[in-house]
C-alpha cells in the first residue's frame, strides 16, 4: 500500500491555557533531597541521568517485557517459597483435594498441592510465577532476535549481546529447575530425561548423574539440591548479569531506528523524568497487570491431574514447556547412534541433540557479532539501527536460524503433530530429519530475495516516487498512475544507511613488496565478504535522484504537450 | 523549530556524503490534547479514573479474600473455574493493570511530546584520557615494586589458580562414586531375583499364566517392591517396572538362547526405556509393538525387543521368567542386563540385537 508522502505541516493550534509557571517544580535542594545529596550526591546523579533521553520504538518493548517478567518472577516465587517444601521425604496426603486423599506423595507435591488448595491465592500466584517464566524467555528471545535483525549487536554492543546469550542460556536452566520442583508426574518425567541426558556426557556421564542425583535416579536429594538452584544460584547470576546489561544500555545509550535528524551521534527520543519514568513504569504495571489475568483466566501445570510422580507412568503426549521444545525435538528425530569403543559406549543419540545442539546454539550466538565483524572488516561503531533488508544476508541468515529452530521445535511434537493431521509419526520424524536441514536453506534464499526485492523498492521509491492513487487517462487512451516524489524525511530514512564494500583479497604487501600497515585479507575473508555484501541493491546517489526527478518532470511535459498535439 | 538542536556529524569524523540531506527531527504536531481544551480534559478525567478504580479494586480483592469459601467452582461455557482463583486474579490484576495503562495514559496524553536530542559519545576514551590512565596505571605498577619483583604476582596466581582444586575437591562428596562395585549394586541390579513373584503393579496381585489372554499387556512389579518406601520405593520402581505381554508363539520369533526365558508366549520386558529412561507404555497389539511416549522410540516385543524406530539404540531388556509349583509367573532371576539408559562404562553392544539367536 502507497504510503502517505506528506502530512500537514500544521495543526489547528489553539492557545494553550495552561498558566505560565504553575508547572515549575521545586527552586532549591531541600528536605530529603538535601539530605541525599549531602550524603550520595544526588544532585550529580539527578543533573546527569534524570533527562536521559530514550528513544521510541514498539521493538524496544520487548527487554523491557523480559526485565519486568524477571522482576515478577522473584516477587511471586518469594510468595511460593513461603509454601513450598523442597523434600523429596514420603508422605500421605491429608490436604483438601479429596481426589488424592491418603495418597503416598514426596512432600514436595504435597505441599504443592496445599499451595494450589489450601492457601488463598496460592493457586493465582503459581499460575502467575509459570506464566512470567513463560512469558519472560518468549520475550528475551524476541528481545534478542530483535537486537539482531537490527543489527544493535554491532560495535560497541558485542558485549552486551554476550551477556544477553549468557542471560538466555540460564533463563532455560532457571526455567526447567522450577518445573521440576512440584515432583508431578510430568516434571519427574522430564527429570528422568535430564538423568538420562546426564548420563550420555561421554568419559564422565555416570560419575556426573551420580554427583547431581546422589547416586541413582531418583534419589531423595534432587529436588532439595534443584531448590538451591532455581532460587538462589541462577537468580542471583541473572540479577547480577541484568544489572550489567542494563548498566551497558545506560552507558552505551540506546539504539535508534534511522529517521530524520537521527544521527550515529545523537539519541532522539523522550526524557527519562517524566517521560519514559511514566512509560517504563507504567508498562511494568501492565505487563504485571496481564499476567495476574492470565494467572486468573488460563490455567498452567495443573499438577494435581498429573498426580505424583511414579516412575512406572508417563502419560502420551508429554510435552516440556515450549522453550525446551527444539532441545526435545533433536532428541525426538536423530537416529540411533551410539558407539562401542574398549568396551565402553558413547551415546551420541542423547548426547548430540541435548547437550550437543545447546552447545552449538549458544557457542554461535555468541560468535556471531564477531564472525560477522570479520567478514564486513567493519570496525566503527553503530548506534542507528539496520532495517533488516538493508543488510540482506545478516537477516536471511536469521531468518534459516529461525526457521532452523522452528522445525527442531516442531519435531518436539511429531507426535502430536502425526495424531491432529492423521499422519504416519514415522513419516512426520523421517520428514523433520530432512526438514531441519533443508528448510533453512529454503528460508535463507527466500528472505535473501525478499530482502533485495525490498531495497530495490526503495530504490524505486527515491527515484520515481510513491504511487499517487491517481490514474491518468492519456488522450490516446492508456492509462497511467501519477507519482509524487516521496517525503523529504523518508528519503532520507531511505537512503541514510551505509553502503559497504567486499573486502578484496590482499596480502598486506604493496605492490613493491614493502608491507602495509594494515594485516592483509585472506581470500577466504574476502570471499566470505562477497558473499555478504556483493549482492545489496545500492543506494541512489544525489545525482541519479536529480536525473530520475527531472525525467519524470519532463515526462510529465511529454504528456501535457501530446494532448496539446491531438486538441485538447 | 527543533531542527536547529540536532548536533550533525562530529567535527571529527570525516563526513559521509549522503544522497539526501539530513532533513532534521520532524516538525512537531502537537496532540488534540494539547491544543483543544476539552480532549485535554477528557485525557485529565480518564486518567483519574482509572487510578481511583484502583482503590475500588484493592478492596474488592480483600472481600473477595476473606468472603468467598476456598472450595467454591463454578462452570462457564464448559470451564470450571476456582472462584477464589479467578475474582482475586480478576480484582488484583485489573487493579495493577489500571495503574499501568493510566501511567502510560499520563505519558502519552499530558506530557510533553517533544521528542529531544541528546548527544553521544563513542564508547572508548579519547587519547588524551588513555594517556593520563597509563601515567596512572604505570605509577600504580611502580608503587606495587613487581617490575623489579616480577614473581610476586606469578606466585599470587599460581597460589589463587591452586585454590581451585580444594574448592572442586570440596565438592567429591555430592554423590557416591559410580566404580564397577557402586554400579554393580545400583544401575546394574534390580530387586527381580529368583522366585519374585509378578504382581500387578496397581492391585498387586500375583499373576498366573491362565489371567493373560493373547494381545494382553499387564504393567508388573516384583512383589518384593512393595515392602519398600519412600525413595527406595522410587528408586527401586524406576528400575523394575516390567510390562507382560502375551503373543502367539505361532507369530512371534523366539531365539534359542531365550527359549526358556517365556511361558507358552507369554514374555516380560523392561518397562523402562533403553534410550533415556521414560516408562514405555503404548502397546500395538497387532503388530507387537511397544511405544515410548516420550520420544517414540518402538521396540518390537515378539523379536525379544528389538528397536525398531526411534532414537533408542538398545533392545529393550528381557526379564525370564516361569511359573512356580503354585502356578504363579515368577522371575527366573535379575535383568540379564541392565535396564535403563546406556552408560559410558559399559559396552551394550553385545546386548541382543537383530539376527542374535
Amino acid at each position: 500500500m502507497a504510503k502517505p508522502t506528506t502530512i500537514t505541516s500544521s495543526a489547528p493550534v489553539l492557545e494553550s491555557k495552561r498558566p505560565e509557571g504553575k508547572d515549575a517544580g521545586p527552586q532549591q535542594f531541600s528536605g530529603p533531597a538535601a539530605w541525599l545529596d549531602e550524603r550520595v550526591g544526588l544532585a550529580k546523579i539527578a543533573k546527569g541521568g534524570l533527562r536521559k533521553v530514550f528513544p521510541d520504538h514498539w521493538s524496544f518493548l520487548l527487554g523491557e517485557i523480559a526485565l519486568y517478567s524477571f522482576i515478577i518472577l522473584l516477587m511471586s516465587g518469594v510468595f511460593l517459597t513461603i509454601w513450598f517444601k523442597p523434600s523429596m521425604m514420603e508422605l500421605e496426603y491429608n490436604g483438601s483435594y479429596q481426589l488424592m486423599k491418603g495418597l503416598p506423595m514426596s512432600e514436595a507435591f504435597a505441599s504443592t498441592l496445599a499451595l494450589s488448595f489450601d492457601v488463598r491465592g496460592g493457586l493465582l500466584v503459581r499460575q502467575v510465577h509459570h506464566w512470567a517464566a513463560i512469558l519472560f524467555i518468549a520475550a528475551l528471545t524476541a528481545h534478542m532476535l530483535r537486537v539482531f535483525f537490527t543489527g544493535a549487536f554491532r560495535k560497541p554492543r558485542e558485549l552486551n549481546w554476550l551477556i544477553g546469550v549468557g542471560l538466555m542460556s540460564l533463563s532455560l536452566i532457571a526455567g526447567f529447575s522450577g518445573y521440576s520442583l512440584p515432583d508431578d508426574l510430568l516434571s519427574g518425567t522430564g527429570l528422568r530425561f535430564v538423568d538420562g541426558l546426564i548420563r550420555s556426557i561421554p568419559l564422565i556421564g555416570t560419575w556426573a548423574e551420580f554427583f547431581v542425583f546422589a547416586g541413582e535416579f531418583p534419589g531423595d536429594a534432587l529436588i532439595a539440591r534443584l531448590y538451591m538452584v532455581h532460587i538462589l544460584l541462577i537468580p542471583g547470576i541473572l540479577l547480577a548479569l541484568i544489572g550489567a546489561h542494563m548498566t551497558m544500555v545506560v552507558y552505551h545509550k540506546h539504539t535508534q531506528f534511522p529517521g530524520p535528524g537521527r544521527t550515529e551521534k545523537n539519541v532522539v527520543g523522550y526524557p527519562l523524568f517524566p517521560v519514559y519514568m511514566a512509560k517504563a513504569g507504567g508498562f511494568f504495571f501492565i505487563v504485571f497487570g496481564v499476567l495476574i489475568l492470565m494467572g486468573a483466566l488460563m490455567q498452567i501445570n495443573p499438577v494435581w491431574m498429573y498426580g505424583p510422580y511414579n516412575p512406572a507412568q508417563v502419560t502420551a503426549g508429554s510435552q516440556p514447556d515450549w522453550y525446551m521444545g527444539w532441545v526435545e525435538g533433536a532428541i525426538r528425530i536423530i537416529p540411533n547412534w551410539e558407539w562401542h569403543l574398549f568396551g565402553t559406549t558413547w551415546s551420541w543419540n542423547i548426547f548430540l541433540p541435548g547437550v550437543g545442539l545447546m552447545g552449538l546454539l549458544f557457542t554461535g550466538l555468541g560468535l556471531y557479532p564477531f564472525i560477522e565483524a570479520w567478514v564486513t572488516g567493519d570496525k566503527a561503531e553503530h548506534h542507528l539501527l539496520d532495517r533488516p533488508r538493508n543488510a540482506p544476508t545478516r537477516t536471511a541468515l536469521g531468518v534459516a536460524g529461525m526457521t532452523c529452530y522452528a522445525m527442531f521445535w516442531l519435531a518436539g511434537g511429531n507426535d502430536i503433530l502425526s495424531t491432529q493431521f492423521h499422519v504416519s509419526l514415522n513419516a512426520v520424524t523421517y520428514f523433520m530429519r530432512v526438514a531441519v536441514f533443508v528448510a533453512p536453506v529454503i528460508a535463507f534464499i527466500v528472505t535473501k530475495r525478499i530482502c533485495l526485492s525490498l531495497q530495490r523498492a526503495d530504490r524505486e521509491r527515491i527515484l520515481h516516487g510513491s504511487e499517487s492513487g491517481i490514474i491518468d487517462r492519456s488522450p490516446a487512451g492508456g492509462y497511467s498512475e501519477d507519482h509524487v516524489p516521496v517525503s523529504h524525511d523518508e528519503a532520507w530514512t531511505l537512503t541514510q544507511h551505509e553502503q559497504y564494500e567486499p573486502l578484496e583479497a590482499s596480502d598486506g604487501v604493496d605492490v613493491n613488496g614493502i608491507p602495509q600497515a594494515e594485516r592483509g585479507i585472506s581470500k577466504l575473508r574476502a570471499r566470505a565478504s562477497r558473499w555478504f555484501f556483493s549482492d545489496d541493491i545500492p543506494v541512489p546517489s544525489r545525482d541519479e535522484i536529480e536525473e530520475a526527478h527531472a525525467h519524470d518532470h519532463h515526462e510529465l511535459d511529454h504528456e501535457v504537450e501530446d494532448a496539446k498535439a491531438l486538441g485538447h | 523549530m527543533s531542527h536547529d538542536i540536532v548536533p550533525t556529524d562530529h567535527p571529527s569524523a570525516p563526513a559521509r556524503q549522503f544522497p539526501v540531506d539530513d532533513p532534521g527531527i520532524e516538525h512537531h504536531v502537537p496532540r488534540y490534547t494539547d491544543v483543544d481544551v476539552a480532549a485535554g480534559n477528557r485525557a485529565y478525567r480518564n486518567i483519574l479514573a482509572m487510578f481511583g478504580l484502583v482503590p475500588v479494586l484493592a478492596i474488592a480483592f480483600v472481600v473477595i479474600y476473606f468472603a468467598v469459601p476456598k472450595t467454591a467452582g463454578f462452570d462457564v461455557l464448559g470451564n470450571n473455574f476456582h472462584a477464589q482463583t479467578l475474582f482475586l486474579g480478576l480484582t488484583a490484576g485489573l487493579a495493577v493493570l489500571l495503574i499501568g495503562t493510566g501511567m502510560v495514559a499520563w505519558a502519552r496524553d499530558i506530557m510533553s511530546d517533544q521528542e529531544i536530542a541528546e548527544e553521544r559519545h563513542e564508547a572508548g576514551s579519547d587519547e588524551e584520557t588513555r594517556a593520563a590512565a597509563l601515567v596512572k596505571v604505570n605509577a600504580g605498577i611502580t608503587d606495587s615494586g613487581v617490575g623489579r619483583r616480577k614473581l610476586i604476582l606469578g606466585a599470587l596466581g599460581g597460589g589463587m589458580g591452586m585454590l581451585a582444586v580444594p574448592a572442586v575437591v570440596l565438592l567429591a562428596d555430592m554423590g557416591p562414586y559410580p566404580l564397577a562395585a557402586k554400579r554393580a549394586e545400583t544401575i546394574e541390579k534390580t530387586i527381580w531375583a529368583e522366585g519374585v513373584r509378578l504382581v500387578n503393579d496397581v492391585n498387586e496381585l500375583p499373576l498366573k499364566a491362565s489371567d493373560l489372554e493373547i494381545g494382553q499387556l499387564v504393567n508388573a512389579e516384583p512383589e518384593t517392591l512393595f515392602k519398600l518406601h519412600g525413595h527406595e520405593y522410587q528408586t527401586e520402581k524406576a528400575k523394575s517396572a516390567i510390562i507382560i505381554v502375551r503373543m502367539d508363539p505361532a507369530s512371534i520369533k523366539i531365539p534359542a538362547s531365550r527359549k526358556d526365558w517365556q511361558v507358552d508366549g507369554i514374555l516380560a520386558y523392561s518397562k523402562i526405556c533403553t534410550h533415556v529412561g521414560c516408562p514405555i507404555s503404548l502397546w500395538e497389539q497387532q503388530t507387537h509393538h511397544l511405544l515410548c511416549p516420550c520420544h517414540q522410540s518402538t521396540f518390537d516385543l515378539g523379536n525379544s525387543g528389538v528397536v525398531v524406530f526411534g532414537p533408542a539404540a538398545r533392545s529393550l531388556p528381557q526379564l525370564p521368567i516361569k511359573v512356580n509349583a503354585e502356578g504363579y509367573l515368577v522371575a527366573q532371576g535379575d535383568f540379564p542386563v541392565p535396564v535403563g539408559p546406556s552408560y559410558f562404562e559399559r559396552d551394550s553392544s553385545k546386548d541382543f540385537k537383530e539376527g542374535d539367536q
